[in-house]
């Protein structure tokens, strides 16, 4: 992945170059990824006009809890006008304001949220939170941040496909895989990290810092304690940084089942061991609010914060937008409910699907979080090899039309895994998707 | 130590500038007419203040559009889920149709080869990375935007080469000077990839004439480079004539549909124009299929709210609003720049004619003890601290001549505009050169406005006097 595109550069001497960042394909939109998204815009299901069309399964988006938001902000808002009724009072202040510490009120609403997801069980200095526009930008002005071009970050496999160029498209910065496997539930082992390390030392590239998803995207798990643990004591050792993704912090299934790496510095004092950890968020998938752009760096090194605040102004989050979910995450009554049941709700389709797939002979790794299961069909492969499982992605595409993403555009070195979302569509959706997959199970087995 | 990146050691996100501290000494002391009306006064802000109300009264009439509503019914789910890259058809159609509306409809904008990006600030960043290498270089005229240090360059790595301009000519845009500037890239070993723009300039509040374009338009032709137009201020045009695009030029050069078209790009914004920079809302505007789709890829990193998409494709999709609005805006601007000039003139003041923008760039050489930017510096220091004026110094605009400023008019009552005028009057005429030339001063411009013609008119004749080789 990555390899920048061959082009006639200055072959006719009337066409001027665009840069290496605008040619190359580290953009990564060439993967099957998104290539499925395709053939889903092509051919998009509808119960009612297209009743065979293509399901989408590999959009980790999540729409099980909108009714609570929508009843909150039209309570909140009867009048409609979000900034006061008759002529909008508030609004020429909201609208002015683009200050790059970001709206104040909004900010201790995200704070408390984020501690509130986490039971209480680390506190959040609003101070400390720096607001972009979505975990997208987030991460890769932390990674501007922390490395320089040709720097790595070591990044356990499976891994989210948008990390091939959120962390090193325009920023130069390497990815070098931490291999985890199946036989031990794809978690990250100390002899897996010394290995990466090392790799990329042999190549003569500088490691500035692990970056992990907790819980995990594409897995669908929490990252346990003690791992967590050893991740920070190695980057303590290796002294480099330490990246939690926690955006799908929200949408574990059992509050007591997430371990954030934030509790965990929570009881160190050490400066130096704190300083190196930094965490990232969003509402995109906890509060299924994408399209409103917000993600967060809450960073415990006030370097990083300051720099990462002033390199927010190349991304900062639209005030209206601010403004208006700030009252909602700061009803601390409305949030510890809403988190409530978003879990019992996700918890529960989680359960549908993996009991429909059981049934039709299929399992998946044990889940306890996120928007999508980690199914296995590697039993179903005709080869072992990247090309098989792209074969039969392709069959699952286009004979059982359900868009679901492959295990090797998320860089898993096991073949045969696939990526299925089950919180952005209704159940109604979900259980046609699962009668596809059991009637192709059925006709494979000859039945 | 674990260090951070050089990006992050480097000065180069600029805040160390006077432009920044200007502000910071501001939010220690604002000025607030009851609560503290003896404190700072911000002068140093480009904002757009003269046209809420009639947002405002829009927003009251069409509650759905910001309500997340469409025909009472709510939309929230849809736009709680819209995050393509290549932003709401509606809007993006709006925001086309808009832009051909400041330009009096004499060019079209094809909605499809807009990018959005969260501001121009994000915009003119994301063209640099698509057109630029790290050590390359863009060639802009002084004095530019002091932002422009931080956009173009910091996580770009791209280099910018001063286009000198000076007061000689009102300080345009010269065939030699753009010749000097590419020559003095080379001597610094920098590959020049463009020049870049403001039209209308920030901080000189005045539209680029036609020559200046053609002048752009030749030269970038010659050199094969590209020309990004930010016209960021373009809806703030309140001279008298119209505001002429780069895409007129082109249009009129009959460059339309051409390799050349192809390497200009211009960037746009609603935070001027409408006010509403808190909604980061920036596009980009290219004939070059592979920047558009480079930079469609890009926004990723700075998509603009879909809520906020929402909301301006109604408003700006309303032709009466939009028509009445930027009619209403140039009024407005208008009259409160003559108000800046005349009490300006008053303490001896003179300040370059300008037709657009919300700032005036003045002239304070003659209040300076020596023509240093030493002096300059000092002359704003007491200005800010003793005046309790914020207003911005030339030299962090990268000006080449010592003693201009600029004065922002727009982002304050009048009151308080008036307020700032008498205190800076009194600060004049209690230096001595100031009470001096006050007084001449006052007499020859009150000359000169016997003159008749307007000022937009004499900067025209000017520049028609001005041979292309100084």
């Amino acid at each position: 992945m990555g390899l920048p595109l061959m082009m006639e550069r200055s072959s006719n001497n009337n066409v001027v170059e665009l840069s290496r960042v605008a040619v190359s394909d580290t953009h990564g939109e060439d993967s099957p990824y998104f290539a499925g998204w395709k053939a889903y815009d092509e051919n998009p299901y509808d119960e009612s006009h297209n009743p065979s069309g293509v399901i989408q399964m590999g959009l980790a988006e999540n729409q099980v809890s909108f009714d609570l938001l929508e009843s909150y902000l039209e309570k909140k808002n009867p009048e409609g006008s979000m900034w006061g009724s008759k002529g909008a009072p508030g609004f020429r202040e909201n609208a002015l304001f683009q200050d790059y510490h970001g709206l104040k009120s909004f900010r201790q609403a995200m704070a408390s949220f984020m501690q509130q997801i986490r039971g209480g069980k680390a506190s959040f200095d609003p101070d400390r939170i720096v607001l972009t526009a979505g975990a997208t930008a987030a991460n890769e002005l932390l990674t501007f941040i922390l490395a320089d071009p040709n720097d790595a970050l070591l990044v356990p496999t499976p891994y989210y496909p948008g990390f091939d160029r959120d962390l090193r498209w325009r920023t130069g910065v390497r990815i070098v895989p931490i291999h985890c496997d199946s036989s031990n539930h794809f978690q990250i082992t100390p002899e897996a990290l010394e290995q990466a390390y090392q790799t990329a030392r042999d190549e003569n590239i500088r490691v500035r810092g692990v970056l992990i998803t907790n819980p995990s995207n594409p897995l669908g798990a929490t990252v346990q304690k003690k791992v967590l643990e050893d991740l920070l004591d190695f980057c303590v050792r290796k002294n480099i940084h330490l990246i939690s993704d926690e955006i799908y912090s929200g949408s574990v299934f059992h509050a007591s089942e997430f371990t954030s790496v934030a509790e965990i510095v929570e009881n160190i004092d050490d400066v130096s061991v704190k300083e190196r950890v930094h965490i990232v968020y969003s509402l995109s998938k906890d509060l299924g609010l994408p399209g409103f752009r917000v993600g967060t760096i809450y960073s415990y090194n006030d370097n990083v914060v300051r720099t990462a605040r002033r390199m927010s102004s190349f991304t900062l989050v639209s005030s209206q937008t601010q403004h208006m979910l700030a009252s909602m995450l700061s009803d601390e009554e409305f949030t510890e409910k809403y988190i409530r049941i978003n879990r019992e709700r996700l918890r529960r389709r989680y359960e549908t699907i993996v009991e429909g797939l059981k049934k039709a002979g299929i399992e998946c790794l044990k889940g306890n979080a996120g928007l999508f299961c980690w199914m296995n069909l590697g039993f179903l492969l005709d080869k072992e090899t990247k090309e098989g499982e792209l074969e039969l992605w392709d069959v699952i595409l286009k004979e059982l039309k359900l868009n679901i993403s492959p295990g090797s555009s998320c860089h898993c070195s096991e073949y045969g895994w696939f990526r299925v979302c089950f919180a952005n569509m209704s159940e109604k959706t979900l259980d046609i998707a699962l009668k596809r997959i059991h009637e192709f199970m059925d006709r494979r087995s000859g039945f | 130590m674990k260090q951070l990146s050089t990006k992050v050691t480097s000065n180069g996100h600029g805040q160390d500038s006077s432009y920044f501290l200007g502000w910071e000494e501001y939010e220690k002391n604002p000025y607030d007419e009851m609560e503290n009306p003896n404190g700072m006064i911000q002068m140093g802000l480009a904002e757009n203040q003269l046209c809420f109300d009639l947002i405002e009264s829009w927003l009251a009439k069409n509650q759905d559009a910001a309500s997340l509503k469409r025909k009472g019914q709510s939309i929230f789910r849809e736009l709680a889920l819209f995050q393509d890259y290549h932003g709401m058809p509606e809007f993006k159609k709006a925001m086309a149709e808009f832009m051909e509306e400041i330009r009096g409809n004499r060019v079209t904008f094809d909605p499809k080869k807009i990018v959005l990006a969260a501001g121009s600030t994000s915009a003119n960043e994301t063209l640099m990375f698509c057109l630029a290498e790290p050590g390359d270089a863009f060639l802009l005229p002084t004095p530019y935007y002091p932002g422009f240090d931080r956009d173009l360059k910091w996580r770009t790595g791209a280099e910018i080469v001063p286009i000198h301009c000076s007061s000689s000519n009102g300080f345009q845009i010269t065939e030699s000077a753009l010749q000097q500037a590419y020559q003095q890239a080379h001597k610094l070993d920098l590959k020049v990839k463009g020049v870049l723009v403001t039209n209308p300039s920030n901080p000189l509040g005045t539209a680029l004439t036609r020559r200046e374009l053609n002048l752009l338009v030749d030269f970038i032709t010659s050199k094969n480079i590209h020309l990004i137009s930010d016209e960021i201020y373009s809806g703030t045009m309140f001279g008298f004539e119209q505001f002429i695009s780069v895409m007129d030029v082109l249009q009129d050069k009959k460059l339309e549909n051409t390799e050349v078209s192809k390497r200009v790009h211009i960037v746009y914004s609603l935070s001027k124009d409408l006010g509403l920079p808190g909604f980061r809302v920036g596009a980009i505007y290219s004939n070059n299929e592979m920047v558009v789709s480079a930079a469609t890829k890009m926004s990723s990193f700075g998509l603009v709210s879909s809520q906020t998409q929402y909301l301006l494709s109604a408003l700006l999709s309303d032709k009466k609003f939009t028509s009445q609005y930027l009619e209403e805006n140039q009024k407005r601007l208008r009259s409160r720049q003559k108000r800046l000039v005349s009490g300006l003139e008053s303490s001896g003041i003179t300040s370059l004619r300008s037709n657009a923008g919300l700032f005036c760039w003045i002239d304070m050489r003659h209040l300076l003890d020596t023509n240093t930017f030493e002096a300059e510096l000092d002359l704003w220091k007491k200005i800010v601290y003793n005046v309790k004026l914020n207003i911005s110094p030339g030299s962090s605009c990268h000006c080449t001549e010592p003693g201009w400023f600029r004065v922002c008019f727009a982002n304050m009552s009048e009151d308080t505009l008036d307020l700032a005028l008498k205190r800076l009057k009194t600060f004049v005429e209690s230096t001595d050169c100031g009470r001096m030339i006050s007084r001449k001063s006052h007499e020859r411009l009150k000359s000169l406005r016997k003159k008749t013609v307007s000022n937009w008119v004499f900067r025209v004749s000017w520049s028609d006097r001005v041979p292309d080789e100084r």
